[in-house]
């Protein structure tokens, strides 16, 4: 038991001074396969905006504030593609209860948005994501620059504002 | 294996310090703690917590660098938080693995999860908040040989607690393969092709040592010794088709002789069928859904009952809600036998038409009924009950004679101005009690209304007004008691803080006192870290994900939550 947690606190050292060591090399996308909603596979390394940053969405049918903050960026994303070239993946942690409802929700709402399905939680896992919603920006590299957890109304603005920064190639945090 | 994993950290932690180039990975992780303390109140049948404080804790430590990962889990239960099976007192690496990844092969040793089809035969994963983790420790394989193939295969013991599993014989081995072939990705001329076709088929076998057991004749005193199947096989074949605006999702599943504590020990084999038909256009979305399982629960150790040690997924198909009173009720799967359907239909009114307003609306319907299936029970053995028999026969398209759930509910989403938002749900349930293995009550029916306005205030801000209603007229005394009213208003400070109050009254409630459960919250978000803290009462109910339940017992204090990702 001792033991357990001695080593738990080194390994735990040792990661923050890995982190602390590679602070200039960011988080790339792991080579996880998911399912598109047609049910082919499809890597999350392989999520890309023809060169442009991007942005992954964390969410569930039965998360509310996933909804909340879907929608509420769905109203504004015609207006982002024009503007920065935006794309979202929505990742979907569905499982296989409530999988059926993905396509009916994603077609009704009229979102507009790259929806993947994540159906045993794998890249939920892989990017140590707790709960959703869960966002992330991905730059123009594959690098995650920056994340968020929660949903507030007026997150969405702090998004595109943070998108159009990493567009620049400024440093976000 | 696990000091080898350690090892392997340790190495690439002191070399990293050295040299970044060589060992350029990342870590990344995550983390959870919740802390609980409760005090005594017989009025809602809190219990008395002699520790004072319960905490349950786990992190994930995850080194990533190109193709190769490892990573391990810390947990702690110190002592668990309430309704937490005591069995998860402890602390450890519950959870450790090291994988290789190419494009067409990945290898992972140590810890895994992974899900075949649908997960009828076959599904490994964890439900954190319901204390639910059946991981697998042992070795997988994934080999995609050409594009549009992927081959699986499984081997390794099921996770039960802190139990040294490998040590005992007394939990099985599971094995399994499982093979998905997409037809177009398969052939250059139909990758474009508008019927899109991916087929996949499985096969799981569990190996149980076999137990003695005898079935006693009372009068005489003569025992019948069970032959105990040591090898449970079970085999799924599904297919998932998609065309322009049409999809289909089928899957079905069989499992040969597998007496069992669960079953009560009958040689009856087990089958589960699934069918979904979708239909999605914009604006659009249809989903019926039906189901059939029949003698389906499927663990790893024949003794076992409750939700550890499952090989396989049986998910309820009902909504899962959001909304608490919603969720009074809620139902799981009966694996011994049940046939279900559920239909959805989700439609937006565009905008800037009569109905639709200025910004649309959103419209979502949802039907569901669960039912038992029928069954011809045989003969009875000599001690008076069916352990040791074929159980009953059941033919497949008939249904029992009994509802388990059914609901009706209907849920409508509006913008009423660029600063107001509202949300307005009503559902109709009718529940047996039966199907949470309360006997000889009544059905519940309900009435249930929930309204949620959501104000954008300046600066980022917000308010969110809740009212939600059960309105029923039974009343069975404490997990049954009557009408419920519950109001929430909460507070959003420029994305960070939130501070929520709630009262939740069971004012139809006919004998005791009429409780307020009420509860106070206090949160702060940073970029990937959330601190949550909450005082006030907290009803005994169930909570359930993905049709597999937890009781929580009441209580009445302080919960703390933290929760960050690194």
């Amino acid at each position: 038991m001792k033991k357990f947690i001695l080593i738990f606190v080194a390994i735990l050292f040792c990661g923050i001074t890995i982190n602390a060591q590679t602070n200039n090399k960011k988080s790339t996308l792991p080579t996880v396969t998911i399912n598109t909603l047609e049910g082919k596979a499809i890597k999350a390394s392989e999520f890309s905006n023809e060169g442009k940053p991007f942005v992954i969405c964390f969410w569930a049918t039965w998360c509310k504030p996933c909804l909340m903050e879907l929608n509420a960026m769905a109203e504004l994303y015609g207006d982002w593609q024009k503007e920065t070239g935006i794309k979202i993946y929505a990742v979907s942690i569905d499982d296989a209860r409530t999988c059926p409802k993905v396509k009916p929700l994603v077609s009704g709402s009229d979102w507009g948005y790259e929806v993947v399905l994540d159906q045993n939680s794998e890249l939920k896992r892989a990017l140590g994501v707790n709960n959703p919603p869960h966002t992330f920006i991905v730059n123009e590299k594959g690098e995650i620059v920056w994340q968020h957890v929660g949903y507030a109304p007026g997150d969405e603005e702090t998004l595109i504002e943070v998108y159009k920064k990493v567009v620049k190639g400024e440093e976000v945090k | 294996m696990k000091k080898l994993l350690l090892a392997i950290f340790l190495i690439i932690c002191s070399f990293n310090g050295f040299s970044q180039d060589i060992f350029g990975g990342k870590v990344t992780g995550n983390f959870q703690m919740d802390v609980q303390a409760s005090k005594e109140d017989s009025i809602i049948g809190a219990e008395r917590v002699s520790e004072k404080l319960l905490m349950n804790a786990f992190t994930n430590i995850l080194y990533t660098n190109g193709d190769f990962s490892a990573g391990v889990r810390f947990e702690a239960y110190l002592n668990p938080i309430l309704g937490f099976d005591p069995k998860y007192k402890g602390a450890g690496l519950a959870y450790r693995f090291a994988s290789y990844k190419k494009d067409y092969l990945e290898i992972t040793a140590g810890n895994f999860y992974e899900q075949f089809g649908n997960g009828l035969i076959f599904r490994s994963y964890e439900e954190r908040n319901l204390g639910l983790d059946n991981a697998m420790d042992g070795l997988k394989i994934i080999a995609r040989p050409i594009k549009g193939v992927a081959l699986k295969g499984v081997i390794g013991k099921q996770r039960y607690y802190w139990e040294k599993i490998w040590e005992s014989d007394d939990f099985g081995l599971v094995r399994g393969i499982d093979a998905e072939v997409s037809i177009n990705s398969l052939f250059k001329k139909f990758e474009a092709s508008p019927l899109q076709i991916i087929a996949g088929g499985s096969f799981v076998s569990v190996f149980d040592k076999a137990e003695d057991r005898f079935i006693i004749e009372p009068s005489t005193g003569d025992n019948y010794k069970l032959t105990m199947p040591e090898n449970i096989g079970s085999a799924a074949a599904r297919l998932q088709m998609s065309y322009k605006a049409f999809n289909l999702n089928a899957e079905y599943a069989r499992k040969g002789q597998d007496p069992n504590a669960v079953n009560g020990y009958i040689f009856h084999k087990g089958e589960a069928a699934y069918l979904s038909l979708g239909y999605a256009a914009k604006g659009l979305g249809i989903n019926v859904s039906a189901k059939r399982i029949d003698n389906m629960s499927y663990k790893s150790r024949r003794g076992e009952t409750g939700n550890m040690l499952n090989v396989n997924y049986l998910p309820a198909l009902t909504r899962q809600h959001a909304y608490s009173l919603f969720a009074m009720y809620p139902y799981a799967t009966q694996v011994n036998g049940e046939m279900g359907i559920q239909a959805d239909i989700i439609y937006k009114l565009k905008k800037n038409t009569f109905l639709g307003g200025k910004y649309g609306t959103d419209l979502k319907l949802n039907y569901s009924i669960a039912n038992s299936i029928d069954k011809e029970y045989v003969q009875l053995n000599p001690a008076g009950n069916y352990e040791g028999t074929e159980g009953y026969s059941s033919s497949f398209f008939k249904a029992g004679d009994e509802i388990y759930f059914e609901e009706l509910n209907l849920e409508l989403g509006k913008k009423l101005s660029s600063d107001f938002k509202l949300n307005l749900m009503y559902s109709y349930q009718t529940f047996n009690p039966i199907a949470i293995g309360h006997q000889g009550e009544k059905f519940i029916y309900a009435n249930i209304f929930a309204a949620d306005l959501t104000q954008k205030l300046k600066k980022r801000s917000s308010l969110r007004y809740e009212v939600q209603l059960l309105l029923t007229e039974q009343n069975y005394g404490e997990w049954a008691a009557g009408d419920w009213i519950q109001g929430t208003v909460e507070y959003n400070l420029g994305g960070k803080f939130f501070v929520a109050a709630t009262d939740q009254w069971n004012y139809g409630k006919l004998n005791g006192e009429k409780v307020h459960y009420y509860n106070f919250a206090l949160g702060y978000t940073k970029g990937t870290t959330r601190v949550q803290l909450s005082y006030g009462k907290q009803r005994e109910g169930i909570i359930c994900i993905g049709g597999v339940c937890r009781m929580v017992p009441a209580s009445n204090g302080l919960f703390a939550t933290i929760t960050s990702s690194f």
